[in-house]
Formats: C-alpha cells, sequence, structure tokens
C-alpha cells in the first residue's frame, strides 16, 4: 500500500514511503523528524501545521502527503538563521506558548512577499486563517509591521 | 544561539528581556509532548460513553481485538485488576482511570485500544459497542441542588482538605461543597437600606481550547515508572501516580518540556493515570494524543448561577450583600470544591461592605468536568456582581465610576472574610481606567442603526493558599547559572522570569542562565503552575535560592582569601585545582494562611491580592445585535512588573481569551447531553477579525511587598473586568440588559425587540 515518492524537502532532494490516507504533517513528523508543523484543530482553521509547497501555504493536517511527489516543500526548520520575520516575532514578543508561531511566521513571510507594506488591516484579513489560543495578536500585527521595514531596509 | 557567560551590574528584574526560548520557538524547535516517539511505543485511541448516565452492562471488545495490528483493548474492569480503587482527583477521588459500573456524561472514557499504528488503533474503536442501563441525567447546576438524579452514590473527599472532610460518605446529594461565608447580619441590613436590588446572572459552559492538544506518554519497568506529560503540575501527578499504584513517589518520574498552552486544562491528572496503567499492563511505552474534539469531553471551565441581591443607603453606599453561587462541575469535582471556596469567598466584589452573606455550592452534574480557567472562578463572579453593579447605578443615578469610587475596598480595609487588604491598588486602577477611557469627557452615542456604548469593570482575586514551592539554583566552576525550578512554562514567560529573578540576584545576565523544566528526579517540589501563583511563590523560592548560592560563593571567596571582585571562575578554580565542583542554593516558600472558621471567616485568607479592570467602547449594530469591541483599556495592579513586556502580553492576551467567552463561545449541549460543537469549525475562538481595533494595557504603579523584587501574578488579571464590561457598554449603548453569557448578536437583538 506504501509507494515511494521523491520530493524537495527544505532545498534537499529527498524519498519517502508514503501511505495513501496520510497526511503532509505525518510525513514529516513520522519520516523526516521534523516537528514545527503540527497538528492541532485537524480541520485546516488554526494553521499550527503550515507548510508550503511550491511556494503556497497550505494546512498539512488535511494535505495528503502523496500529493508532494516532485514538489518542493519547505518547512519552517529550514534555516536555522533567522529571517527579518523571525527576528521581528522575537522583538516584537509576538508569541507565547510557541505551537501556532511557526504557522504564523510562514504566513507572514507569504503575506510579504506578496504585500510588502500591508496596511493593519490587510495583516489582519491575511492571517486570518491562523489562530492564536494566547492571542499574541496585537504583538504579531506588531511583528509584521516591523519584519516588512526590515525586509525594506535590506 | 550561543548564550555567553557574562556577569554584569545590570539590573536584570524591570527589563523585557527576550524570552530565553525565543529561538527555539520561531524556528519550530521548541520541545512540546506532542513531538515525542519512543522505542516500541503504542498509541491510545479513546472509546467514549454515548450516554450521559448509565449503568455499563456490557462492554463488547472482541470485534476491535480482532483488528489486524491492534495491540490490546482495555476497559475498566482491566485497569481494575491492576490497581483495586482506581479513582483520582485533587480535591475528591471519584474519578476512574476508565469508566466502571457507570457512566456519568456524553464523552466519558470507556476503553482504550492500544496499536503501534495510531490510525489502527482510530479505526478498531469504532467497532466496540457498549451497553447501558440509562439513568435519569442532570444538566442544570441550580436543578442539580434538588434534583433526583444522583451523579455519584456516595461522596468521596481526598482527604487532602480539612474543609472537605465533612462530607465524606454523603450520599443522595449533588452537593460536593458548599461553602458559607457570613460577616455581620446581611439580612437585618437589608431590611434597613434604602434601596434593594437583586438580580441572577449565569456564565456558559467553555473549553480553554489550548492549541497543543492534552498529551501524555508513559514508559515503564517492572518498578518505576517515566511520565512525559503536558502537565502544569508535575509534583501533583507523581504523587498521585505514585498514591494510585501504592508506591514510593521516588518510583513515579514526570517529565514536563514547554506547553503548548494550559490555561488550567492541564492540571491534577488527565491523561496520566491512563498511560500510566496502559503501559504496565502492556509494557510498552504508551502516548495519548488527544484530538480537538476530544479536549471538549476532558476539561471545560464551570457554567455558573449567581443571584445577588444588595442593599445600597441613601448616600449610594452598599451597605449589605447577599451572594448564592452554583457552580455547575460536571461529572466529576477535578478542582471545582476549591474554586467554590477559594474564588467563592470574593464573591461580593472589592466592595467595602459591612454585611455579607455568601453561599456558594458546587454541583455535580452529567456534564464533562470543569475545573480552572485562567481566573478560578473570579470571571464567572465578577460578571455578575460589575453588572449588578452597573445596573444599579443607572437605577440610582449615579455615574458607574463614581458609584465604584464610593464604594470601593480600599487598603487597609478588611474584605468579607475579615482579612486586610494589603498592596491592593484597587483606587489606583479604578482613577487610571477611568482616565485612559476619558470618562468625565461626554461620549458619542452614535446614529441611526449603529448605537456606541461604553462601560467598565473591575474585578479582584485572592490568590489561592496555603500552596508550596520549592527551588535550587546551582553556580557552576565557569560562573553559569542553572536554575531548576517544576514551574511549566506555558507561554506565560516563566523561564524569563524566574532567570531574570535568579540573575538579579546574582548579578548574571538573565540571558546566560538555563532553567531546566520539570523533571521530579532532578527539580523540586512545586504545588502547581496555576491561578497565577508561580511568580509569586516559585519567584520567591528562586530568589531565596539565589542569595543562598550567592552566601556560600561569598563565604568560600572569603575563606579562600580572594577579593571581592573576583570572578567566579576563580573561586572554584583555587578551591579545586581546576575546573571543578559547583555551588548550590536551595529556596523553599510557603506563605502564613489562616483556616476560615464556621463562618468563612479567617484574618489571613492569601498571600496577595490581584486587582485588574477593564474598559471598552462598543458598536451595537441595532438591524443585527452584533457587537464590535472598537477599544478596549487594560488596567491591572501586578505589583512590581519583572518583565514589563511579558506582563503586557499576558494582560492583553487575558483580555482577549476573555473577550472569547464573553462574545463568541459556548458549548452547546442538546436535550440529552450530547455535545454539539466539539470542534474549532462550529466552537470559534477568537481570531485576528473578531479583536479590538485599539487594545491598551497598562500596570499601574504598585508594589507587593512581599512578592519577589515587589511583583505579584498577572496571568489571570486581565480576564477579570472584560465581560461585565461589554454588557455594560451594550446597555449604555442600545439600552438592553444580557444576563448570560456569551453576549450573541441574536441575544442582543432579540433584547431589543422586547
Amino acid at each position: 500500500m506504501r509507494r515511494e515518492i521523491r520530493f524537495s524537502l527544505n532545498g534537499e532532494p529527498v524519498s519517502a514511503q508514503v501511505a495513501p490516507h496520510e497526511t503532509l504533517v505525518e510525513v514529516l513528523q513520522e519520516g523526516f523528524g521534523l516537528y514545527g508543523a503540527r497538528e492541532s484543530c485537524a480541520q485546516g482553521l488554526c494553521g499550527c501545521c503550515t507548510v508550503l509547497v511550491d511556494g503556497r501555504a497550505v494546512s498539512g493536517c488535511l494535505y495528503l502527503g502523496m500529493l508532494v511527489e516532485g514538489a518542493e516543500v519547505v518547512t519552517i526548520e529550514k534555516s536555522k538563521d533567522l529571517d527579518a520575520v523571525q527576528q521581528a516575532f522575537v522583538e516584537a514578543s509576538a508569541f507565547q506558548c510557541g505551537f501556532c508561531t511557526p504557522g504564523f511566521v510562514l504566513m507572514t513571510r507569504q503575506l510579504l512577499d506578496e504585500m510588502p507594506d500591508p496596511s493593519e488591516d490587510d495583516i489582519r484579513h491575511y492571517l486570518a486563517g491562523n489562530l492564536c489560543r494566547c492571542a499574541a495578536y496585537p504583538e504579531i500585527i506588531e511583528a509584521v509591521k516591523l519584519a516588512a521595514r526590515k525586509r525594506r531596509k535590506s | 544561539m550561543k548564550r555567553a557567560t557574562q556577569s554584569t551590574e545590570t539590573p536584570q528584574v524591570g527589563r523585557s528581556v527576550p524570552r530565553l526560548e525565543s529561538w527555539l520557538k520561531v524556528t519550530g524547535r521548541a520541545e512540546y509532548v506532542h513531538n515525542l516517539r519512543l522505542p516500541g511505543m503504542l498509541y491510545g485511541k479513546i472509546f467514549r460513553s454515548t450516554v450521559a448516565h448509565g449503568r455499563i452492562r456490557r462492554i463488547d471488545v472482541s470485534a476491535a481485538q480482532a483488528v489486524g495490528g491492534v495491540h490490546r483493548v482495555v476497559t475498566g474492569e482491566d485497569v481494575r485488576r491492576l490497581i483495586a480503587e482506581p479513582y483520582f482527583g485533587p480535591a475528591f477521588h471519584d474519578q476512574p482511570i476508565l469508566a466502571l459500573d457507570k457512566v456519568r456524561y456524553v464523552g466519558e472514557a470507556v476503553a482504550v485500544v492500544l496499536a503501534s499504528d495510531p490510525h489502527v488503533a482510530e479505526e478498531a474503536a469504532h467497532l466496540i459497542v457498549a451497553e447501558y442501563e440509562e439513568l435519569p441525567a442532570v444538566y442544570d447546576e441550580v436543578e442539580a441542588m434538588t434534583s433526583k438524579a444522583i451523579v455519584h452514590d456516595a461522596l468521596k473527599p481526598a482527604g487532602t482538605f480539612p474543609d472537605l472532610k465533612h462530607v465524606k460518605g454523603r450520599t443522595n446529594t449533588n452537593v460536593a461543597l458548599d461553602f458559607r461565608l457570613r460577616h455581620g447580619d446581611a439580612r437585618a441590613a437589608m431590611e434597613k437600606a434604602h434601596h434593594v436590588f437583586e438580580h441572577r446572572f449565569r456564565t456558559q459552559q467553555v473549553m480553554h481550547t489550548p492549541l497543543e492538544p492534552l498529551v501524555s506518554v508513559a514508559e515503564s519497568t517492572e518498578s518505576s515508572l517515566t511520565i512525559h506529560t503536558a502537565s502544569q503540575s508535575p509534583s501533583f501527578v507523581r504523587i498521585e501516580v505514585a498514591r494510585l499504584l501504592g508506591w514510593p513517589e521516588n518510583r513515579v518520574r514526570v517529565r514536563v518540556p514547554f506547553l503548548g498552552g494550559g490555561f488550567g486544562a492541564k492540571l491534577y491528572i488527565k491523561l496520566e493515570a491512563l498511560v500510566s496503567v496502559l503501559s504496565l499492563a502492556t509494557g510498552r511505552p504508551v502516548k495519548i494524543s488527544l484530538s480537538m474534539e476530544e479536549q471538549f469531553f476532558t476539561i471545560t471551565k464551570h457554567a455558573s448561577t449567581f443571584r445577588i441581591k444588595s442593599g445600597v443607603r441613601a448616600d449610594g453606599r452598599i451597605v449589605a450583600r447577599e451572594c448564592e453561587v452554583w457552580w455547575n462541575g460536571g461529572a466529576y469535582a477535578d478542582i471545582g470544591p476549591r474554586v467554590t471556596q477559594k474564588s467563592g469567598f470574593t464573591a461580593p466584589g472589592p466592595y467595602d461592605i459591612e454585611h455579607v452573606l455568601i453561599d456558594s455550592y458546587a454541583l455535580y452534574t452529567n456534564l464533562p468536568p470543569a475545573g480552572a480557567l485562567r481566573g478560578f472562578g473570579i470571571p464567572q463572579l465578577v460578571w455578575a456582581y460589575e453588572s449588578h453593579t452597573d445596573l444599579m447605578a443607572r437605577e440610582l443615578g449615579i455615574d458607574p465610576v463614581e458609584f465604584r469610587r464610593r464604594n470601593l475596598l480600599r487598603e487597609g480595609r478588611p474584605q468579607a472574610t475579615g482579612t486586610v487588604m494589603r498592596d491592593a491598588a484597587t483606587d489606583k486602577v479604578l482613577e487610571r481606567l477611568s482616565l485612559l477611557m476619558d470618562w468625565e469627557k461626554p461620549f458619542e452615542h452614535g446614529a441611526g442603526t449603529l448605537k456606541r456604548g461604553r462601560g467598565i469593570a473591575i474585578g479582584f482575586k485572592a490568590c489561592v493558599s496555603p500552596t508550596t514551592s520549592l527551588a535550587a539554583v546551582a553556580v557552576n566552576a565557569d560562573g553559569s547559572c542553572i536554575v531548576y525550578c517544576s514551574t511549566a512554562d506555558m507561554g506565560q514567560g516563566s523561564d524569563t522570569a524566574m532567570a531574570q529573578i535568579a540573575g538579579e540576584v546574582l548579578h548574571m545576565a538573565a540571558e546566560s542562565i538555563t532553567v531546566v523544566h520539570s523533571d521530579t528526579d532532578v527539580t523540586p517540589y512545586d504545588m502547581a503552575t496555576l491561578g497565577s501563583r508561580s511568580l509569586f511563590h516559585m519567584g520567591n523560592a528562586v530568589k531565596l535560592a539565589a542569595e543562598e548560592a550567592r552566601a556560600k560563593l561569598d563565604a568560600l571567596r572569603k575563606e579562600l582569601g580572594l577579593p571581592a571582585d573576583c570572578d567566579i571562575a576563580d573561586i572554584f578554580k583555587k578551591k579545586y585545582g581546576m575546573q571543578a565542583g559547583n555551588v548550590t542554593g536551595t529556596g523553599s516558600y510557603i506563605p502564613t494562611y489562616k483556616s476560615p472558621d464556621a463562618n468563612g471567616l479567617t484574618d489571613n485568607a492569601t498571600p496577595f491580592w490581584m486587582v485588574g479592570a477593564t474598559g471598552v467602547e462598543v458598536e451595537v449594530d441595532t438591524e443585527t445585535g452584533r457587537v464590535r469591541v472598537t477599544r478596549m483599556v487594560n488596567v491591572a495592579d501586578v505589583g512590581t512588573p519583572i518583565n514589563p513586556r511579558i506582563v503586557e502580553t499576558q494582560l492583553s492576551g487575558a483580555a482577549i481569551m476573555q473577550l472569547g467567552f464573553t462574545l463568541l463561545e459556548k458549548m452547546q449541549f442538546d436535550e440529552r447531553g450530547q455535545l454539539r460543537n466539539a470542534s474549532l469549525a462550529e466552537y470559534r475562538i477568537p481570531g485576528f477579525l473578531d479583536i479590538p481595533a485599539v487594545i491598551t494595557n497598562e500596570a499601574v504603579v504598585a508594589e507587593q511587598r512581599t512578592g519577589p523584587f515587589g511583583a505579584k501574578g498577572v496571568g489571570e488579571t486581565g480576564t477579570f473586568g472584560v465581560s461585565p464590561a461589554i454588557a455594560n457598554a451594550v446597555h449604555d449603548a442600545v439600552g438592553v440588559r444580557i444576563s448570560s453569557l456569551p453576549l450573541t448578536p441574536e441575544a442582543i437583538f432579540m433584547a431589543m425587540q422586547k
């Protein structure tokens, strides 16, 4: 039932034995020991499981592992060096428990790729699909603005 | 990210140190139990009750057992073969590890399927068949007082708390605890009052929804257990699991890494006893990770009903108050009886009232168990007494701020218990809120279909007492420092705060200090991370431990004849001839406390008071009833903040969470006790589009003289005033009073039609 698929994971070519029912989060956790994308609501509503597939954010808890065959998959673990978004999240104290943070970081990068200078309203709407139960929302807005400034400067 | 060891004269306390674990969290590398896999590990999936109250007639696990890949299916009877009395709980030993003889709510755990593949376990769990003889059920907390449906045949208090001993063995009752307080003669004073007001308020059942759902792993040998768990109370888990097994504490080890949120959901025993038994039964490591849906069947926040009555003099002074509060504890007591008493005694609010009468009841019902949720009962009480305060002020024609000002319980005055208020800046908080809200200025109430209103509310809390924290601080031969404490960092920033406290004493940068996460084989006892107690209690313990380490270093330095400004490393080098050795300081903190007498009175009820107030401006759409909070101001007395930035995020986060409980969240049950909205699709928590456009948070200048460097707890304070402030603002906007939470558009719209 398992089938070997090949894809690019954080820039490296990899292969994995994947069963048809396995989600992308399961493939990343069980096959590669990557836990930054994590299942929480299991309905694609909270954003904790966010993974980039071919440059687009997907809900890894709903996205079937098989579908990444031949794709470029990027997770929060791609780099150990903090980019402007991660630095901004630290400086703005934009997280508490940290469980939702990787999803917010990945979505913020995608937001700033599309809108280098987003308004507060843009930020709220773009990130509306990510939930933070610690409710660090005001700090996240601040972090996104700060990250935008940092990216524009560099 | 390398952390340099450095000595510094820079103050560590009062500095907004970025969280020590920042790098781990923004790169997705923080350790959660969620991530843990052990060799040979089995996954457990739970089969749950479909009836609210019933005797278990038969559980047929044969089809589940026959599924390929299923290792074993375990029921309550299997557990009873391992442990004769498999009941746990912090206040009552009432909750079975798996249902025994009876089920008491829809969703109660009845059996577990174990398999190496969680999908196999889940599939097999669907094949279990259970038959029940259904019994009458009770869901409402007030009905539970007199219902013929009795949830527990006999009450079984744990014996830990003296005030619960008298209910031991009681039958034919759902009242787990009846707390009473009599201060003066409220009934007589009420008769003499110029005005008497009486109202009834209700709060709904809600759930914590930590985004990391409850998860525990146990591994065992014949004579030892290691439990890796997302728990706020590792020491309690060790003691309770050891008690269940009849083992000494040193054979049970409990490890807790970071928590993906807690809010009170991860206290006491949740999955820990179950995974322990399953691991002992199979000899394999066992992991159970709940789904978001299953969390709704595990722990919730008390629904409540509060009847409040006040007698007011002609000059607007409240002279008498009666409070009757019914707490819906669900099927198992959890910490409900503590909520009933420890929060119950603050039911009259932060007001100076001469005659007070309180009756507070913890009730069993056939709903999922209720425990502590960010406020330990306080938000339910503030909802009622601050809605009541606003209604009285309106009726009397007195400005709501002025009415509160006239009645406020101030520094040096006795609270209802008789305990004198110390270091509680109620007046500063109220005045500062009034100022930030521009209360004295005229307010535009809107026009057309968009009406505007504003409201305020102030609440207070007595920290639960007495509780104990221990800590150790080690200074290594190179001068680096390690703090050992069992406080769980669930996002509140305790690691950072403890490092700042130790750093302040030892003149080291907080960033250079390592805080060891709870491991009961290593870190000393701590009551639990709950009720905003840790910064005060553990903070004091860490401070004492650091002071002892520093004293030992100083003594050693003097003994070796080294100058006062020498490096710590030089001390060890001279003493041991090389980089070797270390010094360890320990600290233990328990505040003084006096149990209340038969009238609920004591002159020492709590080590510290928390004060929180919220003001809001709202817009109400008169065509839909929808409320939009356009501005929110949270003001609090948190003592002197250790880390101002983290304090601000705690106040803001707590207030937004309470905003969800005010406007959005409600667990909806059908007439058979079946929960209808156990998912984030149907149970909506606040997201970006729900939060106020403008949020201001402020800690007033204050000092908790008994706290570490003047600090006290803050985790819950932001929740206190939110719900009644919004209801008061809605009343101001459209003239209707909603007395049940949440304030849905439907409730407001319907009220406006009357």
